[in-house]
C-alpha cells in the first residue's frame, strides 16, 4: 500500500459508523494499556525513585506535573488540527473530536496548574508566582473555558462546529501571541529571574535535564497520560456522535409525527 | 508501604491526590454521560424501528 | 461604505450608547480605584498607567454586545450581507464606527483621568500614544467576538469570556508602553510590538469576523 492510499484510508474514519465500530473494538485494549502504563508509571515514580538532594521528595510531583502539562498543550494542538479538518473537509467526526478533547485539555491544564502550585509552595515559598510559564498556562486555561462555553451556548450543531473551529484558529494565534507577550512582560519586570526558575528547576522543558533515574518512570507515565487522552477522546467522540444521532432521530420523529 | 517522604509528605501526597481525583472525576463523568447517551439512543432507535 | 459609516455614527450618537456610556464607565472605574487601594499619591502614580489601560479596555468591552446585535435583530445585517459590499468591509466599517464612538473618546479622556490618578508628567504623551495605537485593535478583536456571539440570546457574558483572553497581548504591550513612558524608560520594543499587533489584527481579523458572521447568517 502506498502512502497516499494509506492516507486516503484514514479518511474512512470520518464516517461516524466506521469510527464507532472501530473505536468500539479498539477501546477495551486501549483502556487496559492506559491502566497498565499510567498506574505503572505513577507507582514506579511514587514508590521506587530516590529523592532529589535539593528538592527532597517533591521531585515525585513531576510524574503528574510534566505529563499533564504536555497534554494540556498537545490537546489544544489536536483541537487546532481537527478544527482545520472540519473547516476544510466538513467531516463531522472531526468537529466532534475537538469538542470531546476540549474538557480533557482543560482538566490537564488544571492538573498542571494545581500540582505546580503545590510544588511551588515549599520550593519557592509561594503558591503562585506570575512567572511566564505559569501565566501562559493560566491563559491557556481561559482559552479552553471560552471554547467550551461557546460549544455549550450554540444549539445548532453545524453552526457550533463552524464557530468554535474559527475561534480555535484565531485563539491559537492569540495564545501564541500571549505567550510571547507574557515572556516579554515578566522579563521586563524582573530581569531574568524567571528563566532560571522555570526552566532549570522543574526540568519542564526537556526530559534530558532530568537524570535517568527519573526519566524512565517519567516517560512511562507520559505514555500513560497520552494513552488516557487518546482513550478518552475516542470514547467521548463516540458519545458526541450518539448524542448527535439522538438529535437527528428526534427531529425526524417530530417531522413525521 | 508508603515511602519515607520526609518533610514534604503533605505536599507530594496532596499533589498526587488532587491529580488522581481530577482524572478519576473526568473519566467517571465521561463514562456516565457516555452510558446515558448510549441507552437513550438505543431506546429511540428501537422506538423508531418499531414505528416505522 | 461611507454611507454605512455615517449611518452607524449617527445611530450611535442618537442612541447615546457609545460616547456617553463608555466614557462614564471609564470615569467611574478611575474614580473607584483610589477608593479601593487608598489615596497615597505615590502608589496611585505607579499603578496609574495600568489602571487606565484596564479601564479603557473594560469600557471598550462594555459596548461590544450592541455592536452587531441591534443590526441583527432588525434584519439590517441580512440586507448588508446581500449588498454588493463584501462582508469583510462591512465588518471593518463596524469596527471603525465602534472605535470612533468608543475608542477615540477614551483616548482623549485618558489624560484627564491621568491627572486624577497622579500620573507622572512624561506618562501623559505615552499613555495617549499607546491607547491610540491599541484601542483600534481592541475594537477589531471585539467585533470578532461580537460576530461570534451575535446569534445568541444571552451572548453578553459569553462575549466577555471569549474576548478578554484575546485582549491579553494588546493589554500587555499597551500597558507596558504607558508604564515605561511614565517611568521614563526606553519603550521602543513594546511600542513596536503594540503597533505590530494592531496592524496585523486590523489587516487579518476582519476575514475571520466576516467568515463567522456568514455562518451566523446562514
Amino acid at each position: 500500500m502506498t502512502i497516499s492510499t494509506r492516507l486516503n484510508a484514514l479518511w474512512e474514519y470520518a464516517n461516524p459508523r466506521k469510527f464507532l465500530a472501530t473505536t468500539e473494538r479498539v477501546l477495551p485494549v486501549l483502556w487496559l494499556l492506559t491502566a497498565v502504563t499510567l498506574i505503572g508509571g505513577l507507582v514506579w515514580g511514587f514508590f521506587f525513585t530516590p529523592d532529589d538532594f535539593r528538592q527532597g521528595s517533591t521531585v515525585k510531583i513531576i510524574y503528574v506535573h510534566v505529563p499533564s502539562a504536555f497534554l494540556a498543550t498537545s490537546a489544544w494542538f489536536m483541537m487546532l488540527v481537527t478544527s482545520l479538518v472540519w473547516l476544510i473537509r466538513r467531516h463531522h467526526v472531526s468537529a466532534l473530536a475537538s469538542r470531546a478533547a476540549a474538557p480533557i485539555g482543560a482538566v490537564m491544564t488544571m492538573i498542571a496548574l494545581i500540582t505546580g502550585a503545590i510544588w511551588g509552595q515549599p520550593m519557592w515559598g509561594t503558591w503562585w508566582e506570575w512567572d511566564p510559564r505559569l501565566t501562559s498556562f493560566l491563559v491557556l486555561f481561559l482559552f479552553y473555558l471560552g471554547y467550551i462555553a461557546l460549544w455549550e451556548a450554540i444549539e445548532d450543531p453545524d453552526t457550533a462546529a463552524d464557530l468554535t473551529s474559527v475561534l480555535c484558529l484565531v485563539g491559537s494565534v492569540f495564545a501564541v501571541l500571549s505567550r510571547y507577550a507574557v515572556y516579554f512582560w515578566n522579563q521586563g519586570l524582573h530581569q531574568g529571574a524567571s528563566v532560571l526558575r522555570a526552566g532549570a528547576v522543574t526540568g519542564a522543558d526537556t526530559t534530558e535535564k532530568v537524570s535517568n533515574v527519573y526519566a524512565y518512570p517519567l516517560l512511562l507515565s507520559m505514555v500513560g497520560f497520552f494513552l488516557l487522552f487518546v482513550a478518552l477522546v475516542f470514547y467521548r467522540t463516540g458519545t458526541e456522535i450518539r448524542a448527535r444521532r439522538i438529535k437527528a432521530l428526534l427531529a425526524r420523529e417530530r417531522v413525521n409525527g | 508501604m508508603i515511602p519515607d517522604l520526609g518533610k514534604y509528605a503533605a505536599t507530594v501526597l496532596s499533589a498526587y491526590g488532587a491529580s488522581i481525583l481530577l482524572l478519576v472525576a473526568l473519566v467517571a463523568l465521561s463514562l456516565r454521560r457516555g452510558r446515558k447517551v448510549r441507552t437513550e439512543m438505543e431506546q429511540i432507535e428501537q422506538r423508531v424501528s418499531r414505528d416505522g | 461604505m461611507i454611507a454605512l459609516l455615517k449611518r452607524d455614527l449617527v445611530l450611535a450618537l442618537r442612541a447615546g450608547g457609545g460616547f456617553g456610556l463608555g466614557l462614564a464607565f471609564f470615569l467611574i472605574v478611575t474614580v473607584l480605584v483610589p477608593f479601593s487601594v487608598g489615596p497615597q499619591s505615590a502608589l496611585l502614580a505607579s499603578i496609574a498607567p495600568g489602571v487606565l489601560w484596564l479601564g479603557a479596555l473594560l469600557a471598550c468591552l462594555l459596548s461590544l454586545d450592541r455592536l452587531l446585535a441591534l443590526d441583527w435583530e432588525d434584519g439590517t445585517l441580512d440586507l448588508l450581507a446581500t449588498a454588493p459590499l463584501p462582508l469583510e468591509s462591512v465588518v471593518t466599517i463596524k469596527a471603525l464606527a465602534h472605535w470612533l464612538t468608543t475608542g477615540l473618546p477614551l483616548v482623549l479622556a485618558a489624560p484627564v483621568l491621568g491627572v486624577l490618578l497622579n500620573l507622572p508628567g512624561p506618562g501623559f504623551l505615552w499613555l495617549v500614544v499607546s491607547l491610540a495605537l491599541g484601542t483600534p485593535a481592541l475594537s477589531v478583536i471585539g467585533t470578532f467576538g461580537a460576530a461570534l456571539t451575535v446569534g445568541l440570546k444571552r451572548g453578553g457574558l459569553l462575549l466577555s469570556l471569549l474576548v478578554l483572553p484575546l485582549y491579553m497581548p494588546t493589554l500587555i504591550y499597551g500597558a507596558e508602553v504607558a508604564r515605561r513612558g511614565a517611568e521614563g524608560m526606553t519603550l521602543a520594543t513594546p511600542l513596536m510590538m503594540l503597533a505590530g499587533i494592531s496592524a496585523a489584527v486590523i489587516a487579518l481579523l476582519p476575514f475571520a469576523s466576516a467568515a463567522v458572521l456568514r455562518v451566523n447568517l446562514r
